[in-house]
């Protein structure tokens, strides 16, 4: 027998680990159609049968309120999947059995999973399990997920009620006022088949007077004339409540259905062996762990030791990954000939798959740690401390991970930065996250600052790095404040979040979860940014120089070494191994390097990038750059510390180590045109403008949409150079 | 005595008499369980005193301090 089983349930009810359980790594994960909430799909099969599970996202309701429960909803409706396993946190009975209501009004077949029944005996909840059973009338197995105890009784019972199981929408009462009424819209809505042929009639109805946005606008696409009527009716029954109790029909359906649950559960059923509201030992932990004093500092240690976990163990698996790439880059180097295949080979592919594969490690150690916060609880305190202040920028507290993880401490890095917003549950912060994380210090930006500071303002070395940190902060939460009072406008999402209580994570399921992301990042990003890379290695390569310049040089090299004798040129190439070099072949081999290097810049400056740079150096003379930081800075879309080693080609000094300025830093001193003021405008624009097109690629995969990544570079962009041309243009009326 | 919600002590527990909210805000706060009588106790507040922690049906909640003004509690 074969089957789609839905997995439903509130956050935190241990659903997860109960789908890991039953599904073990056999697991697809994709996204709902045009929306970027995670689908996770696994098949459980023994002897007789196979069930594909769909592990729906959790939600506390099913209203429209967030993305999750619009998914969860529509998920039920269209793809009709035969039952729901809805699993249910013992120890928090009450509000889970309200979302276990809904789906009982919407008439699934439902099996409840009572889960975590360990904890609720610890905590003195009793529940007489057969009695609860037979007053909702739904089959209960009580389970505990983290160690597979009742999989298999809850599966036979699935097994059993996908074979017979047939079930009646349950008909709560809602109160005089609203059972009138909604008796009339079932009977109005079933004659004119009003969407019935996707939801109930009664239920379509409940949510007409549940004020449902989203059910609300489909009725009018389906029959304008009758939805006006029915939006009519629930007018007047929502006037007539409001003047004799004070309230709406929204809120009488939530107040009964949690009047009817209360009631359920006074029969006895469930015994509480000690006050519910009392304090349990997580609650004890979060008197130290959120305290106005200690919370705090033991927070600012978490977030640091979050970081240091990531950027310092990834270091080992990325410098294997640089080492290979590099070996695999000179490999080729040396087998194939000079000349475009080898350029596009070294420059484009392998570079290229080199930048998509270097960030992996980064991204699996940040999903890890943030797993392991999550699943452990303290990732909610960390919002609920911090929202005070995130809010004020209209953000969220949860946005404060996406912050540190792309360089909030400078050198972390935007791919993952943008990764983590993940965890921000609300469309609007999780957005203006999205768009403002990349103007945070990554580890790629620092060289470019290091060179800068190094060579102009070397006595304020560690001042100015603070300075640099702190402006890219006050940008950031100030850009988010701007975004959010213009083009991601709107009210701020309700705080209202569950503390759940702290768990020991476990660890099977962060490692699945881990993976996931990981193999996501790898195959949705990936091609995409090989893709990319070639298209820059492209417009820094073509057009190549003509062949009257490219043979001038040639020339030029051929008359330097005609002017040696032969036994000295001929040393530069049949070099004996151990043998040094005579003066004569090494001031040779300088000249033809500087000569190979003038190439380099000429082409460069050919070339379309090259083109660009120069055409531009009109509008970015007013923030003091001229065609060879243009260039560097389009070779700085590509990964930031490129704009180094672009600076190092653009000045003839062939390829510039990052890490090894210093001759890029004599010769930027002598040039008459640097200055200290131009290296304070280029740093500027430097933190502000457009992210790496790596970082691009995977905000436009967060947000859903190629517009908000075209956006991130074009706003950003526009915005650094803003701030570049007043640095500069201020600093040189007041005669810097 | 009845008072609004922002104004309750830490530790101090009452019954909520009414939730002023409407819209998505009104409909999250009753979703997840603050209904009118339904016992709840202040847990804690964050360090900088908002948002606040409130306990009701044996789970920790948590709500900005605008949100919080629109609940109207029964205190002892």
């Amino acid at each position: 027998m074969e089957a789609i089983i839905a997995l439903a349930g509130n956050p935190n009810s241990g659903k997860t680990t109960l789908f890991n359980e039953l599904t073990g790594a056999r697991q697809h994960v994709g996204n709902y159609p045009g929306v970027t909430v995670e689908k996770k799909q696994g098949i459980y099969s023994d002897n007789e049968n196979k069930f594909y599970i769909v592990d729906l996202p959790g939600t506390y309701s099913l209203t429209a309120y967030s993305l999750e429960e619009v998914v969860t909803r529509d998920f039920l409706i269209n793809e009709k999947p035969r039952m729901v396993v809805n699993i249910v946190d013992a120890s928090n009975l009450e509000r889970n059995l309200y979302l276990t209501l809904q789906f009982m009004e919407m008439g699934i077949p439902v099996c409840m999973a009572l889960n975590m029944v360990d904890v609720a005996k610890a905590r003195g909840i009793e529940i007489d399990i057969e009695k609860l059973s037979d007053v909702l009338g739904v089959p209960i197995i009580p389970t505990v997920a983290r160690n597979g105890k009742g999989k298999k009784e809850l599966m036979k019972m699935v097994a059993r009620m996908v074979d017979h199981e047939q079930s009646v929408p349950l008909k709560l009462s809602y109160g005089n006022d609203i059972d009138t009424v909604l008796i009339d819209l079932e009977k109005r809505i079933g004659a004119e088949k009003f969407l019935t042929d996707t939801y109930p009639a009664r239920w379509v109805a409940l949510k007409y007077l549940e004020k449902d946005d989203h059910v609300i606008k489909q009725g009018r696409g389906a029959s304008h004339v009758l939805s006006e009527k029915i939006e009519q009716i629930v007018k007047s029954v929502s006037d007539h409540l409001k003047e004799s109790l004070d309230t709406y029909p929204e809120a009488m359906i939530a107040d009964y259905r949690y009047g009817y649950i209360n009631a359920l559960l006074k029969k006895g059923i469930v015994k509480f062996h000690q006050d519910r509201n009392r304090f349990q030992t997580s609650d004890q932990i979060d008197q130290i762990v959120t305290n106005r004093f200690i919370g705090p500092v033991i927070m600012m240690a978490v977030l640091v030791g979050l970081y240091k976990f990531t950027f310092t163990y990834s270091e080992i698996p990325v410098f294997w990954l640089e080492n290979f790439f590099g070996w695999l880059g000179g490999f080729v180097d040396q087998h194939l000939s000079d000349g475009l295949l080898k350029s596009l080979v070294v420059s484009g592919i392998i570079d290229g798959v080199g930048g998509v594969l270097g960030f992996t490690p980064l991204i699996m150690f940040m999903f890890f740690g943030i797993a392991i916060l999550e699943d452990s609880g303290y990732l909610a305190r960390v919002a609920y401390m911090l929202d005070r202040i995130f809010r004020m920028f209209g953000l969220h507290g949860s946005s404060v991970m996406a912050f540190i993880v792309s360089g909030g401490i400078a050198g972390g890095c935007a791919v993952p930065g943008v990764m983590a917003a993940r965890t921000l549950k609300s469309p609007r912060e999780r957005l203006a996250t999205l768009l403002t994380v990349p103007f945070m210090n990554c580890g790629a930006k620092l060289p470019v600052f290091v060179l800068l500071v190094a060579t102009f303002f070397p006595e304020n070395e560690t001042m100015l790095m603070m300075t640099i940190t702190l402006i890219s902060w006050l940008g950031a939460l100030l850009a988010a404040k701007l975004l959010r009072l213009t083009i991601v406008k709107g009210e701020s999402t309700p705080f209202v979040m569950e503390l759940p209580p702290y768990r020991m994570p476990i660890i099977k399921g962060v490692l699945i979860h881990t993976w996931e992301r990981t193999w996501q990042y790898l195959k949705k990003a990936g091609t995409v940014i090989l893709g990319i890379s070639i298209l820059l290695w492209a417009m820094m390569t073509f057009p190549g120089l003509p062949k009257s310049a490219s043979l001038e040089f040639e020339q030029k090299r051929h008359a330097l070494i005609s002017e040696v004798p032969d036994t000295v040129s001929e040393m530069l190439t049949h070099v004996p191994e151990d043998a040094e070099m005579s003066k004569a072949a090494q001031s040779l081999n300088a000249a033809l390097m500087s000569i190979d290097a003038e190439e380099a810049e000429a082409g460069l400056r050919h070339s379309i990038a090259g083109r660009f740079g120069v055409t531009l150096e009109r509008f970015t003379a007013w923030a003091g750059f001229d065609w060879r930081t243009n260039i560097a800075l389009v070779g700085g879309f590509a990964a930031k510390e490129v704009i180094v080693s672009t600076l190092g080609t653009a000045y003839s000094l062939g390829d510039v180590d990052p890490e090894d300025v210093a001759s890029l830093s004599e010769t930027l001193r002598k040039d008459p045109s640097w200055r200290p003021l131009v290296a304070l405008s280029l740093i500027i624009f430097t933190i502000f403008y457009a992210p790496c097109f790596v970082a691009v690629v995977c905000i436009s995969r967060e947000s859903g949409s190629w517009r908000w990544g075209a956006f991130s570079m074009v706003f950003n962009t526009i915005l650094a150079f803003t701030l570049a041309v007043v640095v500069f243009q201020a600093g040189s009326f007041f005669g810097n | 005595m009845r008072i609004n919600l922002r104004q309750m002590k830490i530790n101090q527990a009452g019954t909520i008499m009414a939730v002023k909210a409407e819209g998505p805000l009104g409909r999250r706060i009753r979703d997840m369980g603050m209904v009118p009588g339904a016992d709840i106790v202040i847990q804690g507040r964050a360090p900088l005193k908002d948002p606040v922690a409130i306990k009701v049906m044996g789970f920790t909640l948590t709500l900005r301090n605008n949100e919080a003004d629109y609940i109207d509690v029964e205190v002892k």
